[in-house]
């Protein structure tokens, strides 16, 4: 069934393998990953913070007191952490089916978006409940059509979603940005009007002491689809079917599963995930959707996911850590720049990656990994490649 | 006239293509995904303008800007095949990684968020912007270069066959062999070094260095890669024919006539239906993005 494009990349995407070992070192390796994050941001920022002849201690001081040191703190990380959820979520989903979607910031545009839409046409009488519901659904379906696509042309064509969902986020934003600047911005601005119906309670105006942060009610939202994706993938036939196409995909077609199938539906949900995201800004805190809202959240997903070992819970833990990150930047950005943060949450990325599948090589030292590396050295000559 | 300018306008956009296509060629055929190249853009680009800036020459900035191409190269290179990282979070994580870093030290070395001081170019003040400042830019004739250079190494050399063997079957090329992770250092280093020179011309051309300025161009490049199918003749074509899409969007513009972001849609929607094999399929190098699972 594979067709040569479908052989292409068919690396095993991080955090898939290592759900079939043993439990005993589960916890180490579930803990991994945030640790070695935690160091590695520490040890580069360090020599970043001296670079600027700033000292680390004042430094890291401030950046806890902006965040979870007063209560707009906390609200302010709580709203980053909040889209991030949503873009980890949509990532993990993808690589427990053995997919790639790198087309976050795409789907959480279009998600956002058609939110924006469906709120813009429900006049303002529509009751809150109602209006924010069908908002939300416009969103992942906005989301979902745009991670539908490469699921399709992956299924029917074998066309790499790694590319195409790249490509694809050129192609949604640049059509996002005629429809705004072309059809329906408010003049002098890059965003739409704002919506008449559907908006999202805030935090604060339930609890008076989150005055002025963006945290909102989609918060919740964001939990429960934790939960939901959660029971969906560990406690569903179709969840089974989609994580046994990611571990084995010509296992799970010989076992009389609809790959194809599996693998479009995936990505779909996937998009849909990222773009139901887009009412954390849309509904929640700006009420318009407004061009570049998304930038950087979608790829920010990715090291959530990663962090997170695409397991939901880790994944909510792991965005309220890079949303401290991105809301400690503006934090320190007195002492030191704010783009400091933008360097430690890719080093981040960069350091769990390379480093967790190396420590968890040799944490799993058995005697099949010790035959292995012996059959390596024996083929050294041709530089140990497989 | 008209005609000889638009030719100007398109060579002028398509250097930093050619040169980041022949990076992305030279990568991907060695078996690394080329999602890297907007970072060794982005890193050659503030590479010149700080060794340009110190020095006061070009030449010392375009040096430096391939040093910086290469370490960015040999970091992914490190990651990738030494500790077997996944080839796309890696990728993704080094694009943000110089952004992040192009931020920082333009503010610690420049002290500005935005841009550089003015940086020294090839040109000169009364070259203009038609051939005549194109044919002074030694950066345009290494561009023009480039892919008929990598064609040639791809397809006439012991180093161009081991590059294509590896990135085909790496374990054939291993049992004859062939040291397979040396030379895909070689490839994605020299990859690095080209992307990079890239974004050089754009810092040069430009005067100045400024925060993200590779706009995505890095990515048209790697589009250009996989819609010329991994061939250098191809990819020069599709460099020139992207290039030129954008020139007559920026000679349409006022115009009405078709808006300015279906024009930048052009790459990429290509790109999409050329993967999906609707007229001819891309089939790329077999072992891209394999994980080298020891």
């Amino acid at each position: 069934m594979t067709t040569p494009v479908a052989e292409v990349v068919n690396a095993a995407p991080p955090g898939v393998q290592p759900e079939a070992g043993a439990r005993g070192a589960s916890l180490m390796e579930a803990l991994l990953p945030p640790v070695v994050a935690l160091l590695v941001a520490i040890v580069v920022g360090d020599v970043l913070i001296l670079t600027f002849g700033q000292s680390p201690a004042a430094v890291y001081r401030l950046l806890l007191d902006g965040t979870w040191g007063n209560a707009y703190g906390i609200g302010q990380v709580l709203y980053k952490a909040t889209t991030l959820t949503f873009t980890g979520l949509a990532v993990a989903l993808g690589i427990r089916a053995g997919l790639f979607n790198i087309g976050g910031e795409g789907q959480l545009a279009a998600g956002g978006f058609l939110a924006a839409m469906i709120g813009l046409a429900m006049p303002a009488a529509t009751p809150a409940i109602v209006a924010a519901l069908l908002c939300t659904i416009g969103a992942a379906a906005g989301g979902g059509v745009v991670g539908a696509v490469p699921g399709y042309l992956r299924a029917r064509f074998g066309a790499h979603e790694v590319i195409t969902t790249i490509m694809l986020n050129f192609v949604v934003l640049a059509l996002l940005g005629w429809i705004v600047s072309a059809k329906i911005h408010v003049p002098e601005s890059l965003h739409t009007p704002e919506i008449h119906s559907g908006g999202v309670t805030r935090l604060a105006d339930i609890m008076p002491i989150f005055h002025g942060s963006a945290a909102n009610l989609t918060l919740l939202v964001a939990l429960a689809t934790a939960g939901a994706v959660s029971w969906y993938l560990f406690r569903t036939r179709r969840g089974f079917e989609l994580r046994a196409v990611g571990l084995q995909p010509d296992a799970a077609e010989y076992g009389g599963i609809d790959v194809g199938g599996v693998r479009w539906r995936a990505l779909a949900l996937s998009g849909a995930l990222a773009g139901t995201g887009g009412i954390n800004f849309v509904l929640g805190y700006k009420h318009y959707y407004e061009e570049g809202f998304a930038t950087g959240a979608g790829f920010l997903g990715i090291a959530v996911a990663l962090v997170g070992r695409n397991s939901p819970f880790g994944i909510v833990i792991a965005a309220l850590l890079f949303a401290t990150l991105s809301q400690g930047g503006l934090a320190v950005n007195a002492l030191v720049p704010k783009q400091m943060v933008d360097v430690l949450q890719a080093v981040v990325i960069l350091a769990v990656a390379t480093a967790v599948p190396a420590v968890r090589q040799s944490i799993r030292s058995s005697a099949k990994s010790v035959a292995r590396s012996l059959m390596q050295k024996t083929g050294a000559a041709g530089g140990g490649s497989r | 006239m008209i005609a000889l300018a638009f030719l100007a306008q398109t060579l002028r956009i398509a250097i930093p293509y050619l040169l980041a296509g022949a990076g992305g060629v030279m990568s991907e055929r060695a078996g690394l995904i080329g999602l890297t190249l907007e970072g060794y853009m982005l890193g050659g680009a503030f590479g010149a303008a700080v060794g340009a800036l110190a020095t006061g020459s070009p030449v010392v900035g375009a040096v430096v800007g391939m040093i910086f191409g290469g370490l960015l190269a040999l970091l992914y290179a490190v990651s990738a095949l030494k500790f077997k990282a996944n080839q796309v979070v890696t990728g993704v994580a080094i694009n943000l990684l110089v952004v992040g870093l192009t931020r920082f030290f333009l503010r610690l070395l420049y002290d500005s968020s935005s841009n550089s001081p003015r940086v020294p170019g090839f040109g000169r003040a009364d070259s203009g912007s038609g051939f005549t400042a194109l044919a002074i830019n030694p950066l345009v004739w290494v561009g023009l270069l480039a892919l008929v250079v990598i064609g040639w190494v791809l397809g006439r050399t012991a180093f161009g066959l081991r590059v294509r063997a590896v990135g085909e079957h790496p374990e054939a090329a291993a049992s004859v062999g062939v040291n397979v992770d040396r030379t895909r250092y070689a490839a994605v280093v020299l990859s690095g070094m080209l992307a990079a020179l890239g974004g050089v011309y754009l810092a040069l051309d430009q005067h100045q260095f400024t925060d993200q300025m590779t706009a995505g161009r890095g990515f048209i490049a790697l589009a250009a890669t996989i819609f010329g199918r991994w061939e250098p003749k191809r990819v020069a074509i599709a460099c020139l024919l992207f290039a030129g899409a954008e020139t007559l969007q920026i000679q349409l513009q006022g115009t009405q006539v078709i808006p300015s972001q279906f024009v930048e849609m052009i790459p990429y929607v290509l790109t999409i239906v050329a993967l999906a094999g609707v007229v001819g399929r891309a089939v790329p190098p077999a072992a891209l993005g394999r994980e080298e699972s020891a």
